[in-house]
């Protein structure tokens, strides 16, 4: 890391460009990217960070990738590092929207378009079905993490309470359990 | 055009302030913040998941760049590349002080007690919470005129199903979503000349 700061932000900006241009799938797809570009490429972070990162960049709210890229932009040059990374990563995705919805209402009057969007449209099904059930594979399964998956689930369609006031709450039921969980455990050890 | 400008920056700062998680996680706040205020259908959302899986880039940023220009595409060009920089902007703005917070005090925040419970309580809540979302997005696709007990056996829902189920195995066997689109599309292009034929 001896390359001026001015450098380095222009180094982030361009990579993270060409990682928002060239990459289809969002924030899972682009982490083995990152990997390369800035751990194996660059060596600007140790691989024991890059994992933290994305780690972070999970726990955190908002898109993993963008999370991902403001936190390796903060650590490579500080905050003009995460300002540069982030607007790399997120110009390519803006300009190319901005072309297609000028046309794409007109694409999907066209007849033949819309028998096929027929089809897309219950392909997305799938890929929503599929994004759920790797969230559910990673999910650590217990009680209570049931009752909040059902809970949260009929919270919504049946009773269709607002989903801050129920992520809020939700957030402090994990947050109370895990504390209640933490303290009766050192007492028991205690014993 | 500035209310409507600053009501997307607000709305979208909502957003992707309760997005945990990542792009999928979306979606039910979309369907609650976005399709309440009519500026997009359920119907405009799926074509577009499908559209942001074929192109490149985050779908968090893909979506709020859409409904942004699309909002204020009244007032022309400039309009709906204002508000696609503001809705973009506005998603991403909560995150980016947030990650900034935690990169100062990271190695504290990986082993805090607060984080990991509140993230024992959001992570299922969020499953929970896209499996509503799924319920909302199969109503539309499978009921597009809304819902009547008497097209349960239709040929819309029959071949939305056989598609779904189709894809649902194509891409569990981790086919690239680019091409289970296509092929989806193919089936939907199909069914649609062969309705028309018969």
């Amino acid at each position: 890391m001896k390359d001026s700061k001015i450098k380095r932000c222009l180094s982030l900006f361009i990579q993270f460009f060409k990682i928002g241009a060239f990459t289809f799938g969002g924030g899972y797809a682009m982490i083995p990217i990152m990997q390369k570009e800035f751990v194996d490429s660059h060596h600007y972070i140790e691989k024991e960070d890059i994992l933290d990162i994305i780690a972070i960049s999970q726990s955190t709210p908002g898109a993993i990738s963008v999370n991902s890229a403001t936190f390796i932009g903060q650590h490579i040059a500080g905050f003009w590092g995460s300002v540069f990374a982030t607007i790399g990563l997120i110009l390519p995705p803006y300009i190319f929207i901005l072309i297609i919805s000028s046309v794409l209402g007109w694409f999907e009057s066209q007849k033949y378009v819309q028998y096929a969007f027929m089809g897309i449209q219950a392909g997305v099904l799938a890929l929503i079905t599929k994004a759920m059930i790797a969230m559910f594979r990673q999910c650590p399964k217990n009680t209570l993490a049931y009752i909040l998956m059902l809970g949260s689930l009929a919270a919504s369609v049946i009773f269709d309470i607002n989903l801050i006031i129920v992520l809020i709450t939700c957030a402090v039921i994990g947050l109370v359990s895990s504390l209640i969980y933490k303290n009766n455990k050192e007492e028991s050890e205690k014993k | 055009m500035i209310l409507s400008a600053l009501s997307l920056y607000l709305t979208f700062a909502k957003i992707g302030l309760f997005t945990i998680g990542g792009g999928y996680a979306m979606i039910p706040l979309i369907q609650e913040e976005i399709i309440s205020r009519n500026w997009l259908s359920q119907s405009e959302l799926i074509n577009f998941i499908a559209v942001s899986e074929s192109t490149p880039g985050t779908f968090a940023v893909n979506i709020s760049t859409y409904i942004g220009s699309q909002v204020c595409s009244q007032y022309g060009v400039l309009g709906q590349i204002a508000g696609g920089a503001f809705a973009t902007l506005g998603v991403i703005t909560p995150s980016f002080f947030i990650i900034l917070l935690v990169a100062k005090f990271y190695q504290q925040f990986k082993k805090s007690t607060v984080v990991s419970g509140v993230m024992s309580g959001l992570r299922p809540t969020v499953i929970g919470l896209i499996a509503a979302a799924l319920i909302n997005l199969a109503r539309a696709v499978f009921f597009p005129n809304g819902f009547d007990p008497s097209e349960i056996i239709s040929i819309n829902v029959i071949s939305s199903l056989v598609i779904y189920a189709i894809c649902l195995v194509l891409i569990l066997k981790k086919l690239h979503p680019i091409f289970m689109i296509l092929i989806a599309a193919a089936a939907g292009l199909l069914v649609g000349i062969l309705q028309e034929a018969l």
